[in-house]
């Protein structure tokens, strides 16, 4: 097929992705090393999670290099989660509060 | 009229990021995604699927966690581990972390071999991210074993905080664990073909008449970082938060 040799990227791409992955994973052990708390431990554990996870689906997943309509049907549907994160919290939000009125030791 | 009209519906746009380049590929006639080989729309469709799975899991345990009225178990406390005397917190965690982003590097490596058809590279490189692998679910065992047997860690309870934690702790790792397992096996079976040449001649694979080539690898590849990817989300949520 034509477009075999459609994802040969320099082997240095990898390497440097590589690398990044290492830093960005001792960083967010960092932040559990050193006691971070409140919103600024979790604020840095998103930030690294997310930059992770968008290096290794651009870069080592060839997200970047496909076509733009099959990165929109990847990504588009797991945007419905956010919505399902919302009511989980919005539940357990509910559950926190009933639970504190009757049930609370 | 023949030469325009059928240059107008075989070239899809030059850059990739091109919104034309959407309209074209999903208006196409009988196929979509022409450029990309059908083998690697499947196995994203299947990823789609399993980060539906792995959601549900981590937003069930967000909502058992936030509704716990007990304390939650400090992660970092009950994964902590004795080295020399001093106390380490998440070290096992810490190693399975860089090793699994290590395998992710070799599999990166093997694929762009691969495709540069460097049969022996590609090989050595596929055996050392299933070795990865396999101590990864080493580790895991380790782990589950110092919980059940040392801490005391049930499904059903625990003595240090709020019962839920444990549910949540082997059905997120337990799932996770057991794709690493599949997917070590899967780099095996890969493996094997590229060693024995079946991609280089084109043999067709197991249960299939389609000829063998090196899509495959990357096929493989895409399995194996998003089980890298999903361990990012749990070591965030679960292991740090």
């Amino acid at each position: 097929m034509e477009h075999a040799a459609d994802q040969q990227h320099p082997i240095g791409v990898y390497l440097k992705i590589w690398a990044l992955l290492f830093v960005l994973s001792a960083a967010s052990y960092a932040v559990d090393y050193f006691h971070f708390e409140g919103y600024l431990r979790w604020s840095l554990i998103l930030i690294f999670m997310l930059l992770k996870a968008g290096l290794i689906v651009a870069v080592f997943m060839h997200m970047m290099w496909e076509p733009i309509a099959l990165i929109y049907t990847i990504m588009i549907p797991p945007l419905l989660l956010v919505v399902f994160i919302g009511i989980g919290a919005l539940e357990a939000d509910y559950t926190f509060f009933l639970r504190s009125i009757f049930f609370a030791p | 009229m023949t030469q325009a009209h059928s240059h107008s519906h075989t070239a899809l746009p030059v850059h990739p990021a091109d919104p034309k380049g959407f309209v074209a590929d999903w208006s196409s006639d009988q196929i979509a995604f022409k450029k990309v080989p059908w083998g690697k729309v499947m196995m994203w469709i299947f990823l789609v699927s399993d980060t539906f799975i792995f959601s549900v899991f981590l937003i069930s345990y967000m909502t058992a966690r936030m509704s716990s009225v007990v304390p939650w178990p400090n992660p970092s406390e009950v994964f902590a581990l004795e080295i020399a005397g001093k106390h380490v917190p998440l070290v096992l965690i810490a190693i399975m972390t860089f090793i699994l982003i290590s395998s992710s590097g070799t599999m990166a490596m093997a694929v762009n071999f691969g495709y540069r058809k460097n049969r022996k590279v590609t090989f050595i490189l596929l055996v050392i991210t299933a070795i990865l692998g396999a101590s990864f679910v080493g580790m895991q065992a380790f782990e589950w074993t110092k919980l059940i047997l040392e801490e005391g860690v049930r499904p059903w309870g625990n003595p240090m905080g709020a019962h839920q934690f444990g549910a949540a702790f082997f059905m997120i790792t337990g799932f996770h664990g057991t794709h690493v397992t599949i997917g070590v096996i899967f780099l095996v079976i890969v493996a094997v073909k590229v060693y024995r040449g079946d991609l280089d001649h084109e043999r067709p694979g197991f249960l299939t008449g389609r000829r063998g080539n090196y899509e495959v690898v990357e096929i493989m590849g895409l399995y194996w970082h998003f089980v890298d990817l999903v361990w990012v989300f749990i070591f965030a949520f679960f292991y740090l938060w």
